[in-house]
C-alpha cells in the first residue's frame, strides 16, 4: 500500500481525499478552499479531482458556513467545513452551539449532525492578530461537540478519517505551528484512529506529561531532556479533549504519582484545569506531588514580534517537572508557579 | 449617482487615460490635486518598501494596498479632524492622513501593539480590524455615540468586497438606515477576497445596491479616480454631519498584487486581468492629467520621488530601531487595573526572562 513521508497538513489532505473517495456524501466547503487549495493548502488538488459540487468555495461568511453545514448534515450529506483560522470561528459559534451540538438531543435522535469543522489554530508562526489563539476549551465546554486535536501526521490522518465518519459533530483543530515541521510515514489504508482516546506516546514510571496539539512538540523535547538525566517519563497525547479519556490519564498518574500538564492556551479555565481537577477527584491518594500546569497567559496572544513571551517553552516544562520530581522535600512544598 | 445597480456605471471625473469625463468639482484646485498625487505616490513607495522588508525577514505578513491608493487618499482628504475613522486592514493611506506615522503603520504589521498608539486626528479612531466586517457594527455604534451627544461629526468605516457577504455588514447598514445614523461606509471593491473573485461572492450586479435593501443611499464610484472618491465621500460626510443620514459608497478598484505577503495570487488569477487593471490604476491617470494641464513637470516628479524616498527611509530606520517590549508588557494592559492572577503571572514572567532581560526568544528561532 502507498506509504509516503508526509507533513501533517499533507496528511490532512490525504485523509480528506480518502474520505471523499470512500463516501460520496462527503463534501468540503469553506473560504478559499477550492481553486486556491486553502490558505494552508490543506485542500490542495481536491477541487480539481472532485469538482466544485463537492469542494465548494463559499462566500466570506462563517455563520453561514456553519449553519449550512448543519442543514446539509441533517439531510444526509457529510460536510467538512474549513474555518480559515480558528480566530474567525466566533461568528459560527451560534450555529455550532445552538444547533450542531444539540440537533440529535432535541429531536430525540430523529435528526443528527454528522459534520466536521476543521480549523487551524495556535500561535508560533508569526501570523497577524486573531490568527494565533488557542481557544479549544471554549468548545470543549459545549455538550454534544467532540473536540479533536492531532499532533502528528499519522494521527492527523487517522483522527480526521474517524471524525468524518463519526455520526456526530466534531471540531477538528489543526495545530498549524506543526503543520510542516515533521514528516512521518503515512499509509493511505483508510483506517481511522479511535476518537475519545488518549495516545500514550512514551512509557515511563517517574512522571506523567500530558499535552495535546502543538505543545506536544515541546513536551516531547522536554521528556527527552529528562530521560537523558535518567528520569523515566510517560508522555500522553490527549488528542480528543472532549469527551476526555480520563482512564488513560488516571491509570498513568496512579502509577507515576506525578503529573505535569502542558497547554499553549490561556491558563484560566483551560483543559489543563479540567484534567487537574479530575486527578484531584480520583487520584488524590496516589499523588506524590501537586499536579502542575504549564500554560500560556491570561491575555490574547501578543502580536507576532512578542509571541515567544507567551508560548510555553521546553525549559518551562522541564522546570515544572523538576519541581514536581523534587516534592515532597524536607521543607514544605512550594508550588513552582507563583500563579 | 443613482445608477447603483448597473455594473458599468459609476461616478468618475478622470478616466483611465487621464481625460476629463466631467468638469472637476469646483472645490478641487490644482494644489489639491498635486497634494493628492503626492500622498498616493508616498503610500505606494511605503507599500513597496514594506513588502521588501517582509521579503528580507524584517516585517510580518503585510496586506499591500497597491492600486487602491486613491480610495485611501480620497477618504483621508475628505475626513475632518473630529470625524471618527473605523478602518479595516488595508487603509494605510487614510491612516497616514489621519496622522498615524509611517513608522507606526510598519510597527503594526511588524507585530507590535504599540503601533496602535494613534495620535493626531486619529486619537479617537478605532484600531485596525482583522475579523472581516466586524468593524461595520462598531462604526454604527460610534455613529450612535456621535448622534446621542449631538456632535456634528460623522463616522466613516471601510471594508472589502468580501466583507459584504457577512451578516455584520447587513446588520450595520440596516441599523444605520433605521436610526438615521451619521455613518459613511466605504467598500474597497478590489474585486478579490483572497482567491475568491466578486463573481463568486455575490449575484448582485453591484455592491452599492445593497444600500437599497437597507434603506439608504448607495453610490458607486471609480475607486481609481481620487477626485471621484473624494467628492463622493465628502458629500456623504457632509450629509452625515448635518443629520441627513448614512450613505454606502462602493469604490471600484483592483488589487494589483497578492492578498498579503503570505499569498500567491498566481495560483488563482489570470495575469492578463492584472495587466489590464494596471491600465486603470490611479496614480498614472492623475499624473497624465496633471501633465496635460501643465501642472506637473519631470523636475517636480524627480523632486517628489526623492522626497518620498527620504521620508520612507527615515520611517524604516525608526521602525528598525524600535526596541522590543519588555517580556511582561503584554500582561499590563488587559484590564484597567492588574488583577491578582495577572500580577502573579507578571512575577512569573519576570523570573522566566530575568536571565536575558526579556529580549531573547528562549527557544531561539522556533
Ligand atoms: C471573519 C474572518 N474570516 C476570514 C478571515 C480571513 N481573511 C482575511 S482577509 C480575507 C478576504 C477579505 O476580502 P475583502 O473583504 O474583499 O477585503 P480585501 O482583503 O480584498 O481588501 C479573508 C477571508 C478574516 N480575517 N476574518
Ligand atoms: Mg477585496
Amino acid at each position: 500500500m502507498d506509504a509516503r513521508e508526509l507533513t501533517m497538513v499533507e496528511a490532512v489532505t490525504l485523509a480528506l481525499r480518502r474520505a471523499m473517495l470512500d463516501d460520496p456524501s462527503v463534501v468540503l466547503l469553506g473560504e478559499d478552499i477550492g481553486t486556491n487549495g486553502g490558505v494552508f493548502r490543506a485542500t490542495e488538488g481536491l477541487k480539481a479531482e472532485f469538482g466544485y459540487k463537492r469542494v465548494m468555495d463559499t462566500p466570506l461568511a462563517e455563520s453561514m458556513i456553519a449553519g449550512m453545514s448543519v442543514g446539509m448534515a441533517t439531510q444526509g450529506l457529510k460536510p467538512v467545513a474549513e474555518i480559515q483560522f480558528m480566530g474567525f470561528i466566533f461568528a459560527a459559534m451560534e450555529q455550532i452551539v445552538c444547533h450542531a451540538a444539540r440537533m440529535r438531543n432535541r429531536t430525540r435522535g430523529r435528526l443528527h449532525c454528522p459534520l466536521v469543522i476543521r480549523a487551524p489554530f495556535g500561535g508560533g508562526i508569526g501570523a497577524p492578530e486573531h490568527h494565533s489563539e488557542s481557544t479549544e476549551a471554549l468548545f470543549a465546554h459545549i455538550p454534544g461537540l467532540r473536540v479533536v486535536i492531532p499532533s502528528s501526521p499519522v494521527r492527523a490522518y487517522g483522527l480526521l478519517l474517524s471524525a468524518i465518519r463519526d455520526p456526530d459533530p466534531v471540531l477538528f483543530l489543526e495545530p498549524k505551528r506543526i503543520y510542516r515541521i515533521v514528516r512521518q510515514r503515512v499509509t493511505d489504508h483508510g483506517k481511522g484512529l479511535p476518537l475519545d482516546t488518549c495516545f500514550t506516546l512514551r512509557q515511563g514510571d517517574d512522571i506523567t506529561l500530558v499535552s495535546w496539539g502543538a505543545a506536544m512538540h515541546e513536551t516531547l523535547q522536554a521528556a527527552t531532556q529528562l530521560q537523558q538525566r535518567g528520569v523515566s517519563v510517560e508522555v500522553i497525547d490527549v488528542a480528543t479533549i472532549s469527551p476526555l479519556d480520563m482512564d488513560t490519564i488516571l491509570s498513568s498518574v496512579m502509577r507515576t504519582g506525578r503529573c505535569v500538564i502542558v497547554q499553549e492556551a490561556a491558563r484560566n479555565g483551560g483543559i489543563a484545569s479540567e484534567i487537574s481537577a479530575r486527578l484531584a477527584e480520583d487520584a488524590m491518594a496516589y499523588l506524590r506531588a501537586p499536579v502542575q500546569r504549564v500554560t500560556g497567559f491570561d491575555t490574547p496572544m501578543p502580536y507576532p514580534r512578542h509571541e515567544h513571551f507567551y508560548l510555553p517553552t521546553v525549559a518551562d516544562i522541564v522546570n515544572a517537572c523538576e519541581k514536581t520530581l523534587e516534592a515532597p522535600s524536607t521543607t514544605a512544598w512550594r508550588p513552582y508557579e507563583i500563579f | 449617482m443613482n445608477h447603483v445597480s448597473q455594473r458599468n456605471t459609476h461616478y468618475c471625473f478622470l478616466d483611465a487615460q487621464g481625460q476629463n469625463l466631467e468638469p472637476l468639482p469646483s472645490d478641487i484646485s490644482l494644489d489639491w490635486l498635486r497634494a493628492a498625487y503626492r500622498h498616493m505616490v508616498l503610500i505606494r513607495a511605503l507599500d513597496k518598501k514594506v513588502v521588501a522588508l517582509q521579503r528580507t525577514g524584517q516585517m510580518r505578513t503585510y496586506p499591500s494596498c497597491l492600486g487602491q491608493e486613491a480610495i485611501g487618499v480620497g477618504i483621508g482628504l475628505a475626513l475632518q479632524e473630529n470625524d471618527i475613522f473605523v478602518p479595516y486592514y488595508r487603509d494605510q493611506a487614510t491612516l497616514y492622513l489621519r496622522g498615524v506615522t509611517l513608522t507606526q503603520i510598519m510597527q503594526i504589521w511588524g507585530g507590535d501593539e504599540r503601533g496602535h498608539l494613534f495620535t493626531g486626528h486619529a486619537h479617537r479612531d478605532l484600531p485596525l480590524c482583522i475579523p472581516i466586517a466586524t468593524q461595520m457594527t462598531h462604526a454604527a455604534g460610534v455613529a450612535v455615540a456621535l448622534k446621542s451627544r449631538a456632535e456634528p461629526h460623522a463616522a466613516l468605516v471601510t471594508c472589502g468586497d468580501g466583507a459584504t457577504s457577512k451578516g455584520d455588514f447587513s446588520e450595520a447598514l440596516n441599523l444605520a438606515a433605521l436610526w438615521h445614523l451619521p455613518l459613511v461606509s466605504v467598500i474597497n471593491n478590489n474585486q478579490w477576497a483572497i482567491s475568491v473573485p466578486l463573481t463568486m461572492q455575490t449575484a448582485a450586479s453591484t455592491l452599492a445596491q445593497k444600500a437599497i435593501a437597507a434603506g439608504m443611499d448607495g453610490i458607486r464610484v471609480d475607486g481609481n479616480d481620487v477626485v471621484a472618491v473624494y467628492h463622493a465621500v465628502d458629500l456623504a460626510l457632509k450629509k452625515a454631519r448635518s443629520g441627513k443620514g448614512p450613505t454606502l459608497i462602493e469604490a471600484v478598484s483592483y488589487r494589483l498584487t497578492d492578498h498579503t505577503t503570505a499569498d500567491d495570487a498566481t495560483r488563482y488569477r489570470d495575469i492578463q486581468q492584472v495587466n489590464d487593471a494596471w491600465e486603470r490604476e490611479p496614480i498614472k491617470r492623475l499624473q497624465t492629467w496633471l501633465h496635460a494641464q501643465h501642472a506637473w513637470d519631470p523636475a517636480q516628479e524627480t523632486a517628489l520621488l526623492e522626497a518620498v524616498r527620504t521620508e520612507v527611509d527615515a520611517a524604516v530606520a525608526a521602525y528598525l530601531a524600535l526596541p522590543p517590549q519588555a517580556a511582561d508588557e503584554f500582561l499590563q494592559f488587559q484590564f484597567a487595573q492588574m488583577t491578582k492572577p495577572l500580577t502573579a503571572q507578571q512575577r512569573y514572567q519576570q523570573v522566566r526572562f530575568a536571565t536575558d532581560s526579556g529580549t531573547q526568544d528562549p527557544q531561539g528561532a522556533r
